[in-house]
């Protein structure tokens, strides 16, 4: 098995679904003859041409627009919005088309299409290259949002999402692009949409993260473990959108505490459905209230102040030992 | 019934100034010595000031950023045809221009910086933020400039976007609007030929883009770009034609972009250097330079000493950035609303403790 990096762990996903199957193609801004601005489609141009890797003119809201169509009509484009913070030029077409074609036409006309978009801060970047807004697209019914949290998962969840038959949103945490490496089984097996991962197991408390923020947990909760003291069940949510309540609720009603780690503003951001899920199936189980460690509800600061606005740390220590303590 | 002709149509291309440095008497602005040299000064000072940063940026002391090398006199020459009230929205590739307007050279560096507080100063009362998000300040131009329209004035708005932005929707719905409200407003089209990777074959399949003009029903010309008479003239025009009631006009500048995007791009991956290197024979520093020597009013030693001054000036800018301390971490709780949030207050101070618990820890 390769060990990969994440953005390399896509490309990989996305060589081997063209191969496989010739209805995939790639499109959006500077994906072919460059690569992408990540390299996230380095090479695709040279193996499967010009016509299945489109370097697209400079229009966010076309590129979804003509995708949709495409995608009725037997095609399965995977798109690239180049930042996140691009693809709201696209929203009038993801919400008011790309959701709505299956439930408009009653199953005749379906968009089986992905959008892939970098997300997500600590990269010193420019404005408009470092928020989480999972949100917008987990609202949208008729929409599936995803986000992996390591190579292998962006691996799995990548071919799962372009399988899709409905329209997936596919954030990348690009903190995470080339952070680190993991082997990959490359074999062409899709992961299942829909599911968390239970990233470690244990008894006493239930910690859930997504994104880059999962990788920063994670460490957090090793470190801790291996302190002894406490033994953390650790979750990758995975999917925004559908949300996976089973395992959540099964990991709660187990362990009787919960932690959320959310890099995406506070108020209305996936913790908030999560802390609904356990309300609705464990609330019984509890033993703490559930914390929630978030960003907060500003607009994402330049990148001079941006390291003080995501959750540190030492905010998630505090708030897993604080509810362990509780 | 025979189809006949109902309509004919044409585009000019102009260019006061060869790269060699002789000027057509006939277009000549003739702008005044003083003029001259302030445009001349404005667009070096925005190449050195660009080559500064790169050099800050290679450093690790500056983050991500756009040069706009080779684009000089677009914005420099454009924006010296505004009067003081009047309005000025840019993309990011308009340093010069934003000097030129009154921006200090302290401001970028603090962007540049990661600081939102380089957005604000004395000569940015008239000038809005470095837009983004491609297009989107186009139609906040034609808004300035229909307010100037209802409140009574003279004053218009000129707006920047690129040929990569040409191709949004905002930049066709703005013209649009502003044709129809006859707003006075100039549309400045920055065409460097590369949206990153994207060349303009790519982009689009017509021969200009000044040509859309036609479809807006407004006037539309195509300048020498690296021209910063041709610019300056087009320009005054446009911008005269606006202040006199006549509406909205489109300018495109045929330019090019020596560099790369940003300093997270690499040029080498998707065009030859050759190219670059005939555009570099167009330089409009190299040319202007050439002209005013040729008239007589910049020799060597007058050169030497704006070169000086330059230095000045960046070294004073790099200086005060990189001792920037007047602000404070928790600003941002304080400038997202007008009013007080009680949800945010809340986080307000939830940020202070846990800094502070964060920062004993450590």
């Amino acid at each position: 098995m390769p060990k990969l990096t994440m953005v390399q762990a896509i490309n990989l996903a996305l060589h081997q679904e063209m191969e496989k199957d010739d209805s995939v193609l790639v499109m959006g801004e500077d994906v072919g003859v460059n690569g992408g601005v990540f390299r996230a489609t380095d090479g695709l141009i040279d193996k499967f041409g010009p016509e299945r890797a489109i370097d697209t003119p400079l229009a966010e809201s076309a590129i979804i627009g003509t995708a949709i169509g495409m995608a009725i009509n037997g095609l399965k484009p995977v798109t690239e919005m180049q930042f996140s913070g691009f693809s709201y030029l696209s929203i009038p077409q993801l919400e008011g088309n790309a959701a709505r074609m299956r439930t408009r036409s009653r199953g005749q006309h379906t968009v089986p299409m992905v959008v892939r978009m970098p997300y997500g801060g600590g990269v010193r970047a420019l404005e408009h290259h470092s928020e989480s807004k999972e949100t917008y697209y987990a609202h949208t019914p008729g929409m599936k949002t995803v986000i992996p949290s390591t190579p292998a998962t962006a691996y799995g969840l990548l071919l799962a999402a372009i399988r899709d038959p409905d329209p997936v949103v596919f954030m990348e945490p690009k903190h995470s692009y080339r952070a680190f490496k993991e082997e990959v089984n490359d074999n062409g097996e899709a992961m299942e949409l829909g599911k968390a991962r239970i990233v470690q197991e244990g008894t006493d408390i239930t910690v859930i993260s997504w994104g880059a923020m999962l990788h920063k947990t994670q460490k957090i909760v090793e470190e801790m473990n291996e302190q002894g003291g406490a033994s953390i069940e650790l979750v990758d949510l995975q999917s925004i959108h559908p949300m996976d309540a089973e395992t959540i609720a099964a990991s709660v009603t187990k362990t009787g505490r919960c932690v959320i780690v959310q890099e995406a503003q506070k108020t209305l951001g996936p913790a908030s459905e999560i802390i609904s899920i356990i309300n609705d199936k464990a609330l019984m189980y509890l033993e703490a209230p559930v914390r929630r460690v978030t960003g907060y509800d500003l607009i994402m600061p330049y990148f001079a102040r941006e390291n003080y606005y995501l959750p540190s740390a030492g905010r998630i220590r505090r708030a897993i030992e604080e509810t362990l303590g509780f | 019934m025979p189809t006949k002709v109902i309509q004919k149509f044409s585009i000019s291309y102009m260019q006061v100034l060869d790269e060699e440095g002789n000027v057509d008497d006939k277009l000549d602005p003739k702008l005044s010595k003083d003029e001259l040299l302030k445009l001349y000064k404005v667009m070096l000072l925005a190449r050195r000031a660009d080559e500064r940063m790169l050099k800050l940026q290679r450093q690790g002391r500056l983050g991500t950023l756009p040069v706009c090398v080779g684009q000089e006199a677009v914005s420099a020459a454009a924006a010296m045809a505004l009067d003081k009230e009047d309005w000025m929205v840019t993309a990011y590739r308009e340093l010069a221009g934003r000097l030129m307007k009154g921006e200090s050279l302290l401001n970028p560096m603090l962007v540049y910086a990661g600081f939102e507080e380089g957005n604000a100063g004395e000569g940015n009362d008239h000038l809005l933020p470095v837009a983004i998000i491609l297009g989107s300040q186009v139609p906040h131009a034609v808004g300035l400039a229909y307010a100037e329209k209802v409140k009574g004035t003279k004053n218009v708005a000129l707006s920047f976007h690129g040929d990569g932005a040409a191709s949004e929707g905002d930049v066709h719905e703005a013209m649009n609007f502003a044709a129809v409200w006859k707003a006075p407003v100039v549309f400045m089209n920055q065409n460097n030929h590369w949206a990153i990777s994207t060349p303009l074959g790519k982009q689009m399949n017509t021969e200009t883009l000044a040509q859309r003009s036609i479809s807006y029903g407004i006037p539309g010309i195509q300048v020498d770009g690296n021209d910063a008479l041709a610019v300056y003239r087009a320009t005054k025009e446009a911008v005269d034609r606006a202040r006199k009631g006549e509406g909205p006009s489109l300018i495109e500048a045929n330019t090019y972009r020596m560099l790369m995007h940003t300093t997270a791009d690499d040029p080498k991956k998707y065009r030859s250097e050759d190219e670059v290197q005939e555009w570099v024979k167009r330089d409009p520093i190299t040319r202007f330079k050439l002209y005013l020597e040729k008239k007589g009013i910049l020799n060597d030693k007058l050169n030497d000493q704006f070169e000086e001054e330059i230095k000045t000036q960046i070294e004073d800018a790099v200086q005060q950035f990189e001792s920037f301390t007047d602000y404070k971490i928790e600003t941002p709780f304080d400038v997202t609303y007008g009013t007080e949030v009680a949800s945010l207050s809340e986080q307000r101070e939830e940020f202070l403790a846990d800094l502070k618990k964060d920062q004993d820890h450590a």
